[in-house]
């Protein structure tokens, strides 16, 4: 039996020991891990595309917009400005949104920059388009863990986006079957699903000022101002806000 | 009706900008900061908008929605399950509604 080694050099060990895994095997783990993840996207899929049936969006534009955009919270906010009417629909504040609400992803991707070589980086930025929030979280988890391949990331990556493509499409006609949703009190499920997003977000007290700003901010602008711009002034004043907080308590 | 230019333009917007941005992170990853408050605004857009999705719905909404609101929460909590949450709520609105005549 080997004798106790200092973390540093058993990590060392442990690499060196490792069988050379093949393309092929890292793509089937990377796939393989990320299901209990996967999981929930189709739940979020299904949910998504009856939502997206009641804002409006064709079934062809459910699979444009989840095949090129294929970002879950920037698609459920994007729902929420949407118009099927073409001439009403806010092109500039549904891009703009997209945008905010993705710009953590900056902060996601970059700590994927080891997996690639120094000189991979046309190749790395291509395969970013397929990372989400589960299969990020999964490799990075394998990551820290000495291991974490391209092969991995893109096993979780490509099971994720066939898994969401195909649940949005089928809530979308799940969605066919519900003539008047007040009646059945389903126009109330876009602020439940919202709500259940919002919380399953929450990770501790630092939470509670951006989030009581955000919504104090978005109320007031919302009786203020015309259209769907509360949700951008009060996400950023409620981010900034969180921000600040957080400068302070650091501060003492 | 399949699609309209409008539509197009907005979906290929939010994709390029999303692609952007996910590129982005990878091709800046050392110049980014990783702690600090650029780090700390970032990290906290989603749940600020979230919320601001959420509160005027709730705010302008009649007792119906605010008890159905709670019910979400709760069971969202006890299940951590977004489907089992929704189907909650979305059934005690139409109770609440039926119970309270609104």
């Amino acid at each position: 039996m080997r004798p106790n080694h200092s973390p540093a050099i058993d990590s060392g060990m442990s690499i060196a020991n490792a069988p050379i895994t093949t393309f092929s095997d890292q793509f089937y783990a990377g796939a393989r891990a990320c299901i209990p993840v996967i999981i929930s996207v189709a739940a979020y899929g299904v949910v998504w595309g009856v939502l997206a049936r009641g804002a409006g969006l064709s079934v062809l534009e459910v699979i444009l917009m989840s095949g090129l955009v294929f970002a879950g919270s920037a698609q459920f906010v994007a729902l929420d400005l949407w118009s099927p009417i073409p001439s009403a629909l806010p092109i500039g504040p549904l891009i703009l949104a997209a945008l905010i609400v993705n710009l953590r992803y900056l902060l996601l991707t970059a700590t994927l920059r080891p997996l690639f070589g120094p000189h991979e980086q046309a190749k790395g930025a291509l395969i970013m388009g397929i990372v989400s929030d589960e299969t990020w979280a999964m490799t990075v988890a394998e990551m820290a863990k000495g291991r974490g391949t391209v092969a991995f990331l893109l096993g979780g990556g490509v099971l994720a986006y066939t898994c969401w493509m195909a649940t949005t499409v089928a809530g979308h006609l799940l969605g066919s079957f519900i003539d008047d949703p007040t009646r059945y009190g389903l126009d109330f499920a876009f602020t439940a699903t919202f709500l259940a997003l919002l919380l399953g977000l929450w990770k501790g007290k630092s939470d509670l000022i951006p989030w009581l700003v955000a919504a104090v901010v978005a109320v007031i602008s919302a009786k203020l101002i015309p259209g769907s711009w509360y949700i951008l002034i009060g996400g950023i004043v409620g981010s900034l806000a969180g921000a600040v907080a957080e400068r302070l308590r650091h501060a003492d | 009706m399949l699609t309209s230019p409008e539509a197009l333009i907005a979906i290929l917007g939010m994709a390029l900008v999303t692609f952007a941005v996910k590129a982005g992170g990878l091709l800046l990853a050392n110049r980014l900061p990783r702690e600090g408050f650029a780090a700390s605004w970032l990290r906290h857009i989603p749940g600020a908008v979230m919320a601001s999705l959420v509160a005027p719905a709730l705010v302008t909404g009649s007792a119906a929605e605010a008890i159905a609101a709670a019910v979400t929460g709760v069971v969202f909590f006890a299940t951590r399950n977004l489907l089992a949450a929704m189907a909650a709520g979305v059934l005690t609105v139409f109770l609440a509604r039926m119970a309270l005549g609104v």
